[in-house]
């Protein structure tokens, strides 16, 4: 049984698993640090405290990258989805500006 | 195994997030494992350190503690950047001091009477204190490969509780001896338990390492500039160069006492001592951590070479008491007793729910068919790891008490001390047939606990020193029965449980 299912794993499942594993680490890392990026510049607070609230909420946003991107329904829309999402955080982040 | 992976994904959710639950709980697991044992026992730091300096028996009120440390200090140091000060509380007596002399920093406890370094140098509960976020490896490496552990944990807390079917249930739920059903059972109830726990004190472990891991917040709000970051985290700290001009440190007495008028009566906690013996000294003094769960909840800044006061701050703004709050929930230095213990317990079990993790990837696997060549090695790295660290970790404490007192940099030997025989004990376990390696080196373990206690001296009735000696009796009476049930496994003819046995 197990050489069975050995055999029927192709490159195709291997890719697969790489794109999402991708997706999962590097991916849910730039969304999360995208996240307190936006977060500390838009935040309704003092700068520094815009900025310490912003990090501690980017860390509940990493695990559910993660998650996502292996229940994802494929590599492709799991890879997709975590660089939509992080390209439009780069954009608010960019557009909100550096505070004074 | 490998082949598990694209099969869990096409399962169904419950497959796959056991499957990543797995792996990211294997692949940093023996870190993870040696920064939860070594957290754990940082609860009881203070107590740790106690039972390592069994000489140093004064006992001085905080300020007089550090207005002795200062003393000393400024007869003994040359050209120092920083004084480092904390001063005893309820849980230790001596001063805490990280200093710098002729461009040498150290560590050192300080006699709360005379303000010298006590007899028998060592880095005390600190090692493992350090050890927990910094693993040996040179910053920021070790701080980063940390957060990259502590990451993983949270994903795999997270992916663990979607896995469960019937989490409540869980909790009741202990079949012994029946192979890997019994070590799920029992990595279950250690995970799901305190799971709480394990979720706050991984989230905040992450959060007290944010400026290295996630610097990104910061990079956003403040560009390069991190020295205005820090100071309106701190808006009462003054950091200033020296003048290069000399000046007498102002007497630390009236300095102490106006500070501890601003904590409103609350014990003084840290002193930092800038550019001692400078016209552009600082002293920043902290409020104890004990009084409130908010980490560094204010500071005075005081003129070194005047008196003068310079800057006061009382922490009221919501963001940041939020993020001191959090910092404060991992350091527990707020904790009461009880509290203490909680914790204790709690850290505890996330370190065996880590341990029956690692061992269970291999038991899962050897009862579908035999061992492929790299879970051969991981279940004997398993033997080595898990039992290696423990067992370490007294070796520190056993080095503490063989080692001679007038030794050369012997801190640093006690360090070697530990790390050597952890390494050795990590060979040990790759090298022994793991039926054979499991009761050895916890067998190992038992006896080398057994031995700090006695060295204690056992017949100790001072406080801080029993409970680090009951503790270790209580770990060596507790492996007894577990080695005794591995020798008799040993025995018997067919070591390995298949499915296809009908029960």
């Amino acid at each position: 049984m197990t050489t069975g299912a050995r055999r029927s794993i192709g490159w195709r499942d291997r890719g697969n698993v790489a794109l999402r594993v991708l997706a999962g680490t590097l991916g849910a890392y730039l969304v999360m640090a995208l996240t307190a990026a936006l977060l500390a510049r838009t935040l309704p607070m003092s700068r520094v405290e815009a900025v310490t609230v912003a990090t501690m909420i980017a860390y509940l946003v990493a695990p559910a990258v993660t998650i996502w991107a292996f229940l994802a329904s494929g590599p492709w829309r799991a890879l997709g989805g975590v660089a939509g999402v992080a390209g439009l955080l780069a954009i608010g982040a960019w557009a909100a500006g550096q505070p004074a | 195994m490998r082949g598990s992976a694209p099969a869990a994904l096409r399962d169904g959710a419950r497959q796959c997030m056991t499957w990543l639950h797995g792996w990211t709980g294997l692949l940093l697991g023996h870190v993870l494992f040696l920064m939860c044992l070594t957290g754990t026992l940082t609860v009881f730091k203070a107590e740790i350190g106690r039972w390592m300096r069994p000489e140093t028996t004064a006992i001085a009120a905080p300020a007089d503690a550090i207005v002795a440390a200062t003393r000393w200090l400024d007869e003994n140091t040359h050209g120092s950047a920083g004084w480092y000060l904390t001063a005893p509380d309820a849980h230790q007596n001596a001063v805490q001091a990280t200093y710098d002399s002729d461009g040498a920093y150290v560590t050192r406890a300080l006699d709360p009477v005379s303000g010298a370094p006590v007899a028998r140098e060592t880095l005390g509960g600190e090692f493992f204190y350090r050890l927990h976020f910094e693993l040996e490896l040179p910053y920021p490496w070790g701080r980063l490969l940390a957060s990259l552990a502590a990451m993983m944990m949270l994903v795999a807390l997270v992916t663990g509780i979607i896995a469960h079917k019937r989490i409540f249930k869980d909790i009741f739920t202990f079949r012994p001896a029946k192979g890997q059903r019994s070590w799920l059972d029992g990595h279950n109830a250690l995970g799901v338990l305190a799971l709480p726990f394990h979720i706050m004190i991984t989230f905040t472990g992450l959060v007290t390492l944010a400026s290295v891991n996630l610097p990104w917040g910061i990079a956003a709000g403040y560009g390069a500039d991190v020295t205005t970051m820090y100071s309106d985290l701190a808006p009462g700290s003054v950091t200033r160069a020296a003048t290069g001009e000399k000046a007498p440190l102002a007497p630390i007495a009236p300095m102490l006492a106006t500070a501890q008028r601003q904590f409103g009566g609350a014990p003084i906690g840290r002193v930092y001592v800038f550019n001692p013996g400078d016209t552009g000294a600082v002293v920043v003094v902290y409020p104890s951590e004990a009084q409130s769960i908010g980490y560094m909840s204010g500071e005075v800044s005081f003129d070194g070479a005047t008196g003068q006061m310079l800057k006061a701050w009382t922490e009221q703004r919501a963001g940041v008491r939020a993020y001191q709050t959090v910092y404060g929930l991992h350091m527990a230095r707020f904790a009461p007793d009880v509290t203490r213990w909680l914790y204790f317990l709690g850290g505890a079990m996330l370190t065996m729910a880590i341990a029956t993790g690692m061992v269970l990837w291999t038991v899962k696997r050897r009862e579908r068919a035999p061992l492929s060549i790299g879970n051969h090695m991981l279940e004997r790295l398993n033997v080595g790891v898990l039992t290696g660290v423990p067992i370490g970790a007294v070796a520190f404490l056993i080095a503490n008490r063989l080692l001679p007192l007038d030794m050369a940099a012997r801190a640093q030997a006690e360090v070697s001390a530990a790390l050597w025989t952890a390494g050795a004990v990590v060979l040990a376990g790759l090298l022994l047939r793991p039926t054979i390696g499991w009761p050895l080196l916890l067998g190992l373990l038992a006896l080398a606990c057994a031995c700090a206690a006695l060295l204690g001296p056992v017949w100790t009735i001072e406080p801080g020193m029993l409970t680090i000696n009951l503790m270790l009796l209580g770990v060596a009476g507790a492996l007894l029965p577990v080695i005794l049930r591995q020798a008799r496994r040993r025995d018997r003819t067919t070591p390995v449980r298949h499915r296809a046995v009908p029960a």
